[in-house]
């Protein structure tokens, strides 16, 4: 039976994850956003522009929190400090909401996990409340500490943010899978469907994405491509696949009866 | 006067501003926002009756598009 995505208590019947970075306009955001079917989608937090034009509409009226389950996140910072300031600051935006995505990053040319920023932070974060869903890389020993910590959802990365390289080392999903209990959601490195279709073949939980949908040439259908291949990944996985056969071919249909045979 | 840093920037202010006075100013009354002073949350409920002060570090945050 295809369950609902569970994280902190709460059950989520999609479990496909999205951004709102790098899309054109508002518009093209929701459209996207809806197209997806995500009900959690992430959002950054920033400092005001002094001196912007105060009558633009803001995100959260374009998604608005009573019906989305908005993910603030920590993009762009390198320290745990920093994020949990962000973090702190992103639950009083959303008056109290405690849901969040913690990623501290290691440089800004690969934009990979800094895990030991990354462990110091969830620990605060944990102490402090937060239900901490963890951007990191693949490393099973760190996921596992991450959850150990009290992190309510493990998100390795499955190749570099905003890449679309796909995924790179799905052995060591599988392991983190073996080892880890809560949640795990493939976040960063997804390109096309076929990639978030493997993800959820292989047994993750969700995925997370950003980029894979909002640089697409029509962000909108491919939104719609991936909320279908998450669904499909995931129903081939509860399916179980056939085993791979390697040269060992095995004919569909019936090998009796056929005519012009000269044995019966 | 007194001189307040507001997300980076150098600003001169008349003293005892409130914190509502400055929302007010920078045109986000009625937006979601968050304000951290020197690194501490400042919640909603206090921004009339707290004053800014010389030297204060101000982060103003909204939500934005990300990943």
């Amino acid at each position: 039976m295809n369950e609902n995505l569970v994280i902190a208590g709460k059950s989520y019947s999609s479990r496909l994850l999205v951004g709102t970075g790098k899309y054109k306009d508002f518009a093209e955001t929701k459209a996207a956003v809806d197209a997806s079917g995500a009900e959690i989608v992430t959002i950054a937090i920033r400092r005001s522009n002094i001196g912007q034009n105060p009558n633009e509409p803001s995100l959260l009226e374009i998604l608005p929190p009573s019906q989305y389950t908005l993910l603030p996140n920590t993009a762009g910072c390198y320290s745990a400090a920093d994020a949990v300031r962000t973090l702190r600051l992103a639950r009083e935006l959303l008056e109290g909401h405690s849901l969040v995505k913690l990623e501290v990053l290691g440089d800004p040319q690969s934009l990979y996990p800094n895990v030991i920023e990354t462990v110091a932070a969830a620990k605060t974060l944990v102490a402090e409340g937060f239900q901490v869903m963890v951007y990191t890389s693949d490393d099973p020993i760190i996921a596992k500490q991450l959850e150990d910590i009290g992190c309510v959802a493990i998100m390795p990365l499955a190749s570099l943010i905003g890449s679309g390289m796909g995924i790179l080392n799905p052995w060591n999903l599988q392991l983190i899978m073996e080892r880890v209990q809560v949640p795990v959601i493939v976040d960063a490195g997804v390109g096309t469907a076929s990639d978030a279709a493997i993800a959820m073949e292989l047994g993750c939980d969700g995925v997370l994405m950003n980029t894979a949908i909002a640089a697409a040439q029509q962000p909108v259908l491919m939104a719609g491509a991936m909320r279908k291949a998450v669904e499909a990944g995931r129903e081939a996985y509860l399916a179980g696949r056939m085993p791979k056969k390697l040269y060992s071919a095995s004919p569909s249909s019936p090998t009796a009866g056929i005519i012009g045979s000269t044995h019966s | 006067m007194i001189t307040v840093s507001i997300n980076g920037v150098a600003r001169q202010l008349p003293s005892s501003t409130s914190i509502a006075a400055l929302i007010a100013e920078m045109g986000l009354v009625g937006k979601r926002i968050a304000l951290e002073r020197n690194g501490e949350i400042v919640p909603r409920s206090a921004f009339a009756t707290e004053q800014l002060a010389e030297g204060d570090r101000l982060e103003v945050v909204v939500a934005v598009g990300g990943g």
